[in-house]
């Protein structure tokens, strides 16, 4: 059977060249980076190198740089440091309601501690609006948290913007770019970014590695308790291979990025337009203008029939995606993201996100717009909410 | 998540479709939480004869909603009002501890469509 792997936003794999170059830092070169003798200074070098790398995909220092676990790490580190290190100075944070849970959770662990949090709306395309973010702030403002593009519909915001005025009322500026980073030019300084979180697993590196990205002079508390590793800021020994892999994988992501972003926007604008043509009653949801979503993002909500069940008939024929319904994770809300951007709740139960990547080839797309067709138009013989009459499609 | 017993149930469900004559029609849930579930039986002499299901929901919603409608053919009325959501998920050797919600709808629909039956019957 075809295998069809459309949920590049969930993990990409591990890049064949990024491995071949973590390989010999797991045998050969396995010191501990932070040894003095030469087994160490070998592995720091290579750590270096990664840093160098990650520092230049963005636009800041490698001193600017500090690995992480991964993603999640990163934005509790960001949000808890700043709150930790400046409550003293205000207890106000602003961010929006479609954060990825591990800053929204983030937040919310803040609120039980004493901070206020804002959320901000977004519109029917799921962008903010940087006049309603002007009119939150307060005096007692300490941090912006928007993310850079949206995990659910690829939504990108206006991060300069954001930026411009974060500097101009000397607030910090944390943007989650998880889902940004190696799809979209960044720009830390021109862009006024004072902390970035990025995870290596989402541009073709491995797993388990993480970096934040935090501007000099800006203080913020330590991670966690231990060694010096990081200057001093996140404990923890250094995780030589996959830090190896990321700087790889950023490097490549970042030379690739056009020539990649090309052929998946191509795909996807084809997959778009077959399935707004060939299937009835079905939004596309986040921003219509593609220059303002990722290229690899596609969702739709698809009427009278439920996203787990989508999922599951594409899974059967080959084809893996991912669901915004929460049925799939045990609770019986659709996804906030989804009822965010204004999509009846009804509706929102039958979200499905495709997201496409290097890989994926105009036949295979093709393959699942047939696929998808027949199976969305029986899953609707089977709903009760779908009658079809003598032809017309009667909704009840 | 799901067994292969769930999977197949879920691929290739039974008794897919609506009874246009159907004596009894029993429907619960709403679209609001991801789940609904109609369930209409033919019945004759109390003996249920065909039944027949159409659900909006996931795919635990859509096997049990097979098993159920397959485990009723052939029971009398009484016999259809004992049947529980813990026996059709026995039949579908166990569903995930999130998914149970889905067989207790499975149940609540037929012993729905059974009132039906009788407030009908009482006519």
């Amino acid at each position: 059977m075809k295998e069809i792997y459309l949920d590049h936003s969930a993990t990409t794999y591990t890049d064949p060249e990024v491995l071949q170059e973590m390989l010999p830092y797991f045998t050969e070169v396995f010191g501990n980076a932070s040894s003095q003798h030469k087994a160490g200074r070998e592995a720091l070098k290579a750590v270096d190198t990664a840093r160098e790398r990650i520092a230049k995909a963005i636009g800041c220092l490698p001193s600017e740089v500090y690995f992480t676990s991964g993603g999640s790490e990163s934005d509790n580190w960001a949000i808890k440091g700043m709150a930790e290190m400046h409550k003293d100075k205000g207890n106000h944070i602003i961010t929006t309601k479609i954060e990825h849970p591990a800053v929204i959770r983030t937040c919310k662990a803040l609120e039980r501690e004493g901070f206020e949090v804002t959320y901000l709306d977004v519109d029917n395309e799921g962008i903010i609006s940087t006049k309603q973010l002007e009119e939150a702030i307060t005096e007692r403002t300490i941090l912006i948290s928007v993310m850079f593009a949206n995990n659910e519909m690829g939504a990108i915001q206006p991060i300069a913007e954001i930026g411009a005025i974060a500097k101009k009322y000397k607030i910090a500026f944390h943007t989650d770019a998880v889902q940004a980073v190696g799809n979209v030019p960044i720009d830390v300084k021109a862009m006024n970014i004072d902390m970035l979180s990025m995870s290596g697993h989402k541009f073709y590196g491995p797993k388990g590695v993480g970096v934040l990205y935090k501007r000099n002079g800006l203080r913020i508390g330590k991670f966690m308790d231990g060694g010096e590793q990081e200057r001093n800021m996140r404990a923890g020994t250094i995780n030589t291979p996959a830090i190896v892999g990321m700087g790889k994988a950023i490097e490549l992501a970042v030379e690739n990025m056009q020539a990649n972003n090309e052929h998946i926007a191509k795909l996807r604008d084809y997959f778009v337009s077959q399935v707004l043509e060939k299937i009835p009653n079905v939004y596309f949801n986040g921003p219509k203008d593609m220059s303002k979503r990722l290229a690899n993002n596609a969702n739709f909500s698809f009427e009278y029939v439920e996203g787990e069940s989508i999922l599951m008939r594409l899974d059967m024929q080959g084809i893996r995606v991912s669901s915004g319904s929460a049925c799939s994770s045990g609770s019986l809300e659709p996804s906030y993201v989804m009822l965010s951007i204004g999509v009846p709740i009804e509706i929102a139960h039958g979200t499905i996100r495709f997201s496409f990547g290097k890989s994926n080839t105009m036949e295979q797309t093709q393959y699942v717009v047939d696929q998808l067709v027949s199976i969305i138009d029986n899953l609707r013989e089977m709903s009760p909410l779908f009658k079809e009459i003598k032809g017309e499609n009667i909704y009840v | 998540m799901y067994n292969d017993k769930v999977m197949e149930a879920f691929a290739h469900p039974k008794n897919v479709g609506f009874i246009e004559d159907a004596d009894g029609v029993g429907k619960v849930g709403n679209a609001s939480c991801g789940d609904i579930m109609e369930i209409s039986l033919k019945i004759k002499d109390d003996v249920i004869v065909d039944a027949k299901f159409r659900t909006f929901g996931c795919a635990a919603a859509i096997a049990t909603s097979s098993t159920a409608t397959e485990m009723v053919k052939g029971m009398t009325v009484d016999e259809a009002l004992k049947l529980t959501n813990k026996k059709v998920v026995e039949v579908l050797e166990g569903l995930p501890p999130q998914k149970i919600h889905c067989s207790v709808l499975a149940e609540e629909a037929i012993k729905k469509a059974i009132e039906d039956y009788r407030s009908r019957q009482s006519k």
